[in-house]
């Protein structure tokens, strides 16, 4: 027995899937756990439902099909995922490019069957090339939950030994992420202050002397709700220099 | 059966209370005469005098003459083009005619009666001519821009996910089921019918009916559109498939990207001699769906300078919380 979670928009087809397991339960038995609308509503649900396969609507509202399996492959035990779409053919594309196990809607129920028995868990790598857009969040494991931090409150990402450290106005979080992938992820929304700190491009208010004038100057960046400044490295210093010309 | 190329625009009279058309004849009317004067003349100093007199000659003869046709358009446009072409002759030279022995008494010497009526006949026809050449120039933009509209129109999106939903109910509700099927039929009919020049309003607005019942279906209650049309002039003509495209828009950008009920309103009233259309939709910031709205905007909006040369326009605007696209055309209907 499969335990499989359904995540879809529209009501007509989670019901339809349905329809569909039932149809091939001879063949192969299956028990839904559990449904969700939206895909925030996926990542609340689907850890403590148990689910065994994901059955992934692409288009959802809220967050999109392909960044929720991103933010699931974090959880110890992910769901085997198949995704489902009506018509994407970028999405399509970088499915067969990476492996990934998806289906086409109206969906039949061979396809159906045949997608379950040969469904796999997807790797991070596999789904962070098949999506296109940056992630709106990033996901910190917390023992058996997804917790999600917006991208846009995110003030910095500074990089400290074998972690990243995310920092928000109120909280600060560990990732296990390079923060070199990071930066090419978020290159619209973040630059790279120093080698080891990316800063959201809307949390910088200016830019200050430093005070330690010891050896030679340097400057630091002045954060919006922050208190700590962040210093500035001599070689990232005249990209950002034409950074504050722009504003 | 009429075959594309030939008779999808047939050769059609000018539109004579259509602003642009007026324009033009104006303008080339002025011009006319002011060439004519300047090769008369054999003083460039006395061209202008000239000139004076006789547009106190001919402007009100031409806004008569433009007057008339203007009112007579309904009636001309219904007659075969080339009775059509030499009853507008007709018609000036009528006027010609009328305006020369009982009307002008005031200026020096207006031009004799013969000659005044060669040259009015021999404009009109010129003037006919150009406007014809006009039209044609503007045929194979129109047929383009009808076969974008389609294919912007059709979103195979919205065709798998209705078939996937009516694919849902045939166990369920099977009588809701074929409705769906029926409906999911009038729209495709629709959009897949020979090119024409207008369609009634009633049927654009079933059209608007039967797309929304399928995406209703779809959808169910995160969908809830109000209507506005009890001030509808169902009779008005408009091209076609101008207002479907706006409320799909509306679904694809504002509704189904949103967690939220998604509220959308269509309202359709006549205003005097306005029509006057307005839907909208919650505005909701996604980026991803952003480019597909602006491409069948502009084609609407390019559609309807086609149809209705100046006189139309299209806007659209959004404060944050909701995203507004209104239309505004004359309104024109059969009987008129």
């Amino acid at each position: 027995m499969i335990k499989v979670f359904i995540a879809d928009d529209e009501e007509p087809a989670r019901e339809r899937l349905k329809e569909l397991l039932g149809d091939i339960a001879a063949e192969l038995p299956t028990s839904v756990v559990g449904e969700a609308r939206n895909g925030l509503e996926t990542l609340e649900r689907l850890p403590d439902s148990g689910a065994e396969l994901l059955l992934l609507d692409i288009q959802m509202p809220g967050m999109a099909g392909l960044e929720v399996a991103r933010h699931l492959a974090s959880l110890p035990e992910p769901p085997t995922v198949v995704f489902v779409t009506a018509h994407d053919r970028h999405a399509v594309e970088a499915f067969e490019l990476n492996a990934l196990d998806y289906l086409l809607k109206p969906v039949r129920a061979e396809r159906l069957a045949a997608a379950l028995k040969k469904a796999s868990v997807p790797n991070r790598e596999q789904l962070a090339k098949a999506a296109q857009n940056a992630r709106e969040y990033i996901s910190v494991s917390e023992r058996n939950r997804i917790v999600l931090v917006p991208v846009r409150e995110i003030i910095f990402l500074r990089a400290e030994q074998k972690y990243v450290t995310l920092r928000t106005r109120n909280r600060e979080h560990l990732i296990e992420e390079p923060l070199v992938s990071l930066e090419r992820e978020f290159a619209a929304s973040f630059v790279r202050i120093h080698r080891n700190c990316l800063v959201a491009r809307a949390a910088i208010r200016g830019f200050e002397r430093g005070a330690d004038g010891d050896d030679e100057p340097h400057w630091v960046v002045v954060l919006d709700g922050l208190e700590e400044k962040l210093p500035v490295s001599r070689r990232q210093w005249p990209a950002l220099r034409e950074l504050v010309a722009e504003k | 059966m009429a075959s594309i190329g030939q008779s999808a625009y047939p050769d059609l009279l000018p539109d004579f209370r259509n602003l642009g058309v007026m324009a033009r004849v104006l303008v080339a009317v002025n011009a006319l005469a002011a060439a004519g004067v300047l090769f008369a003349t054999p003083h460039p100093g006395g061209a202008l005098e000239q000139f004076m007199s006789t547009a106190a000659y001919l402007e009100p003869l031409l806004l008569i003459a433009l007057l008339a046709l203007a009112s007579l358009s309904p009636l001309l446009a219904r007659l075969p083009y080339w009775s059509g072409y030499a009853a507008v002759v007709g018609i000036v030279v009528l006027l010609v005619a009328l305006y020369n022995t009982l009307v002008v008494r005031l200026p020096a010497d207006p031009p004799p009666l013969g000659a005044a009526l060669a040259l009015a006949a021999l404009v009109a026809a010129g003037l006919l001519g150009y406007l014809r050449l006009l039209a044609k120039a503007y045929s194979p933009a129109l047929v383009e821009a009808r076969l974008q509209a389609l294919q912007a129109r059709i979103r195979p999106h919205f065709l798998f996910n209705s078939l996937n939903a009516v694919l849902s109910l045939i166990r369920r509700d099977p009588k809701r089921a074929e409705r769906a099927l029926e409906d999911l039929a009038d729209v495709f009919r629709t959009l897949m019918s020979e090119p024409r020049q207008f369609v009634r309003l009633a049927d654009e607005i079933s059209l608007l009916e039967r797309y929304a019942g399928i995406e209703q279906l779809r959808l169910g209650e995160r969908l809830r559109i109000t209507w506005e049309l009890d001030a509808a002039p169902t009779d008005a003509l408009l091209p076609p498939l101008v207002l479907q495209p706006l409320l799909e828009n509306a679904v694809f950008h504002g509704v189904e990207p949103g967690t939220a009920v998604g509220e959308v309103l269509v309202r359709i009233e006549r205003r005097g001699d306005r029509v006057l259309a307005r839907i909208e939709n919650p505005y909701v910031a996604d980026q991803q769906r952003r480019v597909g709205n602006r491409m069948a905007l502009e084609n609407i909006r390019e559609r309807l300078a086609l149809f209705f040369d100046a006189e139309a326009r299209i806007e659209t605007s959004a404060d944050g919380r909701r995203y507004r696209v209104e239309i505004e055309m004359p309104y024109r209907s059969e009987g008129a």
